[in-house]
């Protein structure tokens, strides 16, 4: 029989698309079945289910605050990532002056940078300014806020300038013609067409510092903790499935709000 | 509907002028169209009427009502941009809504005035749509029906058809001209297309480096040229380097001896000739100015033809003629008669440049 190359190449394809989805997902799926299991040391094949894990968190204070700590640096380092990062976004991709390409790059690194580097580095720089000004800024909120909100900005610059190439420069003036004043066009016309990029930025950086572990280990207070922290601290004495059971909450979490996201703007069309 | 007053509109951007001394006159319901090549302060010209670029000097009037120094939002001018310009999130009816929005116009008007604004574009039916859905030819009928709804004073189009197709442009050409007369709007298109600018102009306004050359309809332009850019921009021409040395008298860089109208040019003189007023074969023998020459090129051209007819070692014509098919046509090399009337002669001074 004659294969045609074309159908070949179509299950090549799907081939490796699902290889892949299933390389991204099968810890996924393991972790949430471990949640469930019995035996208080992980292994196969499981001897019965139970939801008890799910119970021993609430029993476990350090997850409790932990989890309390994260929401809130991630709530307020995805609002300050966005006040900066829009505007920042706004006019890099408007405006073409010295160095703004070097600016653009300077924003995006925080994602490439790896996190143990950039957990040291701004903890370093915290306490050189403790020194400096004498103000405390090492393990307090703010500078564990100040730290996530670096994850933020590099989200918000990508999405929002690649919304932005969406919207023509003109559509303002247009408005502008029509009778809006400035601040109304930028309400109605430019912040409404970059709503989907701020939105998923939003999302995306929020994620990006409820789950990062590297940075806050640098910059969290003595007894201070967040939930990754936590989670780490608890495998280093028990490793039962409560940690799976934490992680399958987390992983809840984050995928609920993605698909309460996609239900106002459609995710695949700005990432 | 209003008459528009430009009075010695100036703009400048440091040392460059851009736009210098336009004063232009568009009367209640003219279709005025601002004609120029790239970079002649065509487009500048028509942002400072629609208040995106302030005047260095000069004064602009929207009727009785001085408008210099208004904001765009208050200038009520309806602008249709050659990108669109639509609101990608916003619906075509939303689109077309917005103006009224801003004018705080109550829900129960705005929606019969947004149905006429699409009807009157043909796009009824079309209100729930998103511009992505729509061609582009559709979504420049939105633009219009969106600057329309406002009832602008003035409407102002900025190079309007360029992104469309050539078949489009035609259709669209055709409709907004229309949409013009039956609605009386006093309009000002930019283009850099001359086609488009003599099919739908009443008046014209030929610009070249930030001054105006011209103004006057469509024959003016092309019957009395004032200058040498206008004689080449509007329609085609062939040129003849020469001398003026008594009135009526030309002599070419190549020595040809021609009549033309007596006028006030003398010295060192161009000579401008219309393709279609020059006569090729047995009857250019009658004409005021005749003489041999031989068939350099030809061009088909379709319905015409373009015969390039070298006369000597500095001049050539371009004769066109019709391709009826009965006709006499010259082929490469061919010894022919050509001529022409001294008044198809259009004599400027030699631009210095």
């Amino acid at each position: 029989m004659m294969l045609d190359g074309r159908i070949f190449g179509r299950m090549a394809l799907f081939g490796t698309a699902y290889l892949t989805l299933g390389f991204i997902l099968l810890p996924l799926f393991f972790v949430t079945w471990l949640a469930f299991f019995a035996q208080e040391i992980p292994s196969f094949p499981p001897e019965g289910y139970t939801l008890k894990w799910f119970g021993a968190i609430a029993d476990n204070r350090n997850f409790a605050t932990g989890f309390l700590t994260s929401l809130q640096v991630a709530i307020a380092a995805t609002l300050i990532g966005l006040a900066l990062g829009v505007p920042a976004s706004l006019i890099l991709a408007r405006q073409t002056f010295l160095g703004s390409s070097a600016i653009n790059q300077l924003l995006l690194l925080p994602i490439v940078v790896p996190g143990i580097v950039l957990g040291t580095s701004i903890y370093v720089f915290q306490i050189e300014t403790e020194i400096a000004t004498g103000l405390p800024v090492l393990g307090s909120m703010g500078g564990l806020v100040a730290g996530h909100a670096l994850l933020v900005i590099p989200w918000t610059v990508r999405l929002v300038t690649a919304s932005l190439t969406g919207l023509d420069r003109a559509a303002e003036e247009a408005a502008q013609s029509l009778g809006a004043d400035q601040w109304t066009t930028f309400r109605r016309v430019t912040l409404a067409a970059i709503r989907p990029g701020v939105v998923a930025a939003a999302l995306f950086g929020f994620v990006a510092s409820f789950g990062n572990l590297e940075m806050s280990l640098f910059l969290v207070a003595p007894g201070s903790i967040t939930l990754p922290i936590a989670i780490l601290q608890y495998l280093e004495w028990k490793i039962d499935p409560t940690v799976a059971a934490v992680s399958v909450l987390q992983i809840a979490l984050i995928g609920g709000a993605m698909i309460i996201t996609d239900r106002y703007v459609k995710l695949a069309r700005v990432v | 509907m209003a008459s528009l007053t430009l009075d010695r509109l100036t703009k400048r951007y440091g040392d460059t002028t851009v736009v210098r001394d336009v004063s232009l006159d568009v009367r209640d319901g003219e279709f005025l169209v601002l004609l120029g090549p790239s970079g002649c302060g065509k487009t500048t010209t028509l942002r400072m009427i629609a208040g995106f670029v302030p005047p260095s000097e000069g004064s602009i009037r929207i009727g009785e009502r001085p408008v210099t120094d208004l904001p765009p939002w208050k200038r009520n001018a309806g602008l249709v941009f050659q990108s669109y310009a639509l609101f990608p999130h916003m619906t075509v009816a939303e689109n077309v809504a917005f103006g009224l929005e801003m004018r705080k116009a109550e829900k129960a008007e705005i929606e019969p005035r947004v149905r006429e604004a699409l009807r009157l574009v043909r796009l009824d039916g079309y209100g729930d749509r998103y511009p992505r859905q729509l061609s582009g030819g559709q979504q420049q009928r939105v633009a219009l029906a969106r600057a329309l709804a406002i009832r602008p004073d003035v409407l102002l189009l900025d190079e309007p058809l360029s992104n469309l197709d050539a078949k489009l442009r035609l259709e669209v050409r055709l409709e907004i001209r229309a949409l013009q007369q039956q609605l009386g709007l006093t309009t000002v298109m930019v283009t850099h297309d001359q086609e488009e600018a003599l099919t739908m102009a009443d008046r014209l306004v030929v610009m070249s480096d930030g001054e105006v050359r011209q103004i006057g309809s469509q024959a003016d332009l092309y019957e009395t040229p004032t200058d040498l850019f206008v004689a080449n921009f509007v329609g085609r021409s062939t040129m003849i380097a020469g001398t003026i040395y008594a009135p009526g008298a030309f002599r070419s860089e190549g020595g040809l001896e021609l009549t033309c109208p007596p006028g006030p040019v003398t010295g060192l003189a161009t000579m401008s000739l219309r393709p279609e007023r020059l006569t090729i074969g047995p009857d250019a023998a009658r004409l005021d100015n005749h003489m041999r020459g031989s068939v350099a090129f030809v061009s088909y051209l379709g319905g015409l033809l373009d015969v390039h007819v070298r006369l000597n070692d500095r001049d050539q014509v371009v004769v066109q003629i019709p391709n009826r098919g009965d006709v006499f046509v010259p082929a490469i090399g061919d010894q022919v008669e050509v001529g022409w009337p001294a008044a198809a002669c259009l004599v400027f001074p030699r631009e210095t440049n």
